[in-house]
């Protein structure tokens, strides 16, 4: 087994691949053989796993399976946790994101990620939107201004906001600041847009919102969503991975996972019989 | 259990009691037509209501199920193929009504020995069997309880061709009463779609416990199919 991310405290025996290549994939983001654990615990099992362009992926799964864990490897954010050991490759666009080349802020830049509870930034509507793309040096204020419009509509909340751009983005409703953190998202152009139950703590009607602009993203993005809402994963997603004690036990089309899934777990989890 | 369990529990149970009603209906037409009896004819046209009620209360509890609990997978799947089930008993208990009529359809110097002749009560073995085996696989969700099904249609369409030459011969000797060898024709034909019905039924059970469906599907592939999964078991 090929470690190739060990967190700081462990960081001297990381090992790496030096002959890793950078080549264009039909993946955007892909896992070979993934092994991950917290100190001893093994929460992350011999993980293989692909997302395509223009679909979304919805993983599934009872809490602490590994669902969330996953999702993190594809901008990193694991290596914050000290103790974290991580062996296999995970991918994106055909380049190895644990190579010790790779520069994790602007890896960071390429992932948007979304989170549960909306966390937008002490600022303007406009200045949240702006900002991933000021601290990527970007000055041009008609470039930023048109971008942050973009961002806007494509977010689905220009036509609510557009008045009060000035206005600071604690002053609107939970699901319009969410779509916020998603237009920050979208602003510095991913090439991969991650989701960790995203409108978990929304009401239905702005998770309806929510749910059809993934259904637009994905025209231009590939998604990866975590969610604990079997209705949203059928309603949302392309291909759905049930993950299961750390185990991806069965990924397929969200249809067949749901209408004939083979693994008797994941018939079980999506029948809520368990988890 | 759950309560989305308990709902299809008792979606289960409401489909039995149907089933039970369905064969009982059919054996009613069969002893009305046999014996003439039209008491049994009026029974069966009263408890014809019944089996219309069950399938509105089916068509009802399906869809409360689908709107309020969302079943996914082979929940899902056993609700669709309820629905299914439901339609093809209810066509299985106009038929009986429709047979059960004949009591009084046919001439008064009709023989009821020609019902023999022509293959009738055979066929109405064959329903009641082909009927009786789908509802036990479907109470032990057992498709492997299918396999006679599929060939006793066979018999049944054998018996149906067989019966049409039958019949022609059976008019030519009693030409002053085609009515009658016209009203055993419609019998025929309406027990060889009980057949059918019952062959539908059974793809609508292997949809449930299996995820395929083979509506429409030759008996060899049918089988075929039944083997893999008895292996894989």
């Amino acid at each position: 087994m090929e470690t190739i991310y060990m967190s700081k405290v462990k960081k001297s025996k990381v090992e790496q691949n030096p002959k890793q290549e950078v080549s264009v994939s039909a993946k955007v983001a892909e896992a070979q053989n993934v092994n991950l654990f917290y100190g001893d615990f093994h929460a992350l099992k011999n993980i293989s796993f692909e997302a395509t362009p223009n679909t979304v992926t919805a993983l599934i799964g009872p809490s602490g399976c590994g669902k969330s864990t996953f999702l993190r490897l594809f901008n990193r954010m694991n290596d914050l946790i000290d103790g974290v050991s991580i062996s296999g490759k995970i991918l994106l666009n055909g380049e190895n994101i644990y190579d010790r080349k790779t520069d994790v802020d602007n890896l960071r830049k390429r992932v948007g990620m979304v989170f549960q509870k909306p966390n937008p930034f002490p600022k303007s509507i406009y200045e949240n939107v702006a900002y991933g793309l000021r601290v990527n040096g970007i000055s041009d204020k008609n470039y930023i201004s048109e971008k942050v419009r973009t961002s806007l509509v494509q977010a689905a909340l220009w036509d609510e906001v557009k008045d009060n751009l000035k206005k600071s983005a604690f002053e609107l409703s939970g699901g319009q600041q969410q779509r916020l953190c998603i237009a920050r998202a979208l602003a510095v152009e991913p090439e991969l847009v991650l989701m960790d139950e995203p409108a978990s703590a929304l009401d239905p009607i702005s998770t309806a919102k929510i749910e059809d602009l993934i259904y637009e993203l994905k025209k231009t993005y590939a998604i990866i969503i975590v969610t604990h809402n079997m209705q949203q994963a059928g309603r949302v997603s392309d291909f759905t991975s049930f993950f299961y004690m750390g185990e991806l036990i069965e990924h397929g089309s969200t249809k067949q996972i749901f209408t004939s899934p083979k693994d008797i777990k994941t018939q079980n989890y999506v029948t809520g019989r368990f988890g | 259990m759950t309560h989305l369990d308990t709902e299809l529990k008792t979606l289960k149970a409401t489909v039995v009691s149907m089933w039970i009603l369905v064969i009982s209906q059919l054996e009613k037409a069969q002893k009305a037509i046999m014996q003439r009896d039209e008491s049994m004819t009026l029974e069966v046209k009263l408890n014809e209501k019944r089996v219309d009620a069950f399938e509105l209360k089916l068509n009802m509890d399906c869809e409360n199920i689908l709107a309020l609990f969302n079943p996914v997978a082979v929940d899902l799947r056993f609700v669709v193929a309820v629905l299914k089930i439901n339609y093809n008993l209810e066509r299985i208990g106009d038929y009986a009504k429709s047979i059960a009529d004949y009591t009084t359809g046919m001439s008064k110097k009709f023989d009821v020995k020609s019902y023999k002749t022509i293959g009738i009560p055979e066929m109405f073995e064959l329903s009641f069997t082909m009927l009786n085996d789908a509802l036990r696989a479907f109470e032990n969700e057992d498709p492997q309880l299918l396999r006679s099904i599929f060939q006793l249609d066979k018999d049944m369409d054998k018996i149906n061709e067989e019966a049409v030459k039958k019949i022609c011969d059976w008019i030519q000797l009693n030409s002053k009463d085609a009515r009658d060898g016209l009203n055993l024709h419609s019998i025929v034909r309406k027990l060889e779609r009980v057949g059918d019905q019952s062959k539908n039924i059974a793809t609508e059970i292997i949809f449930h416990t299996e995820a395929k469906l083979l509506l429409h599907a030759k008996k060899k592939t049918i089988l075929k199919e039944l083997d893999k999964d008895e292996e894989r078991k």
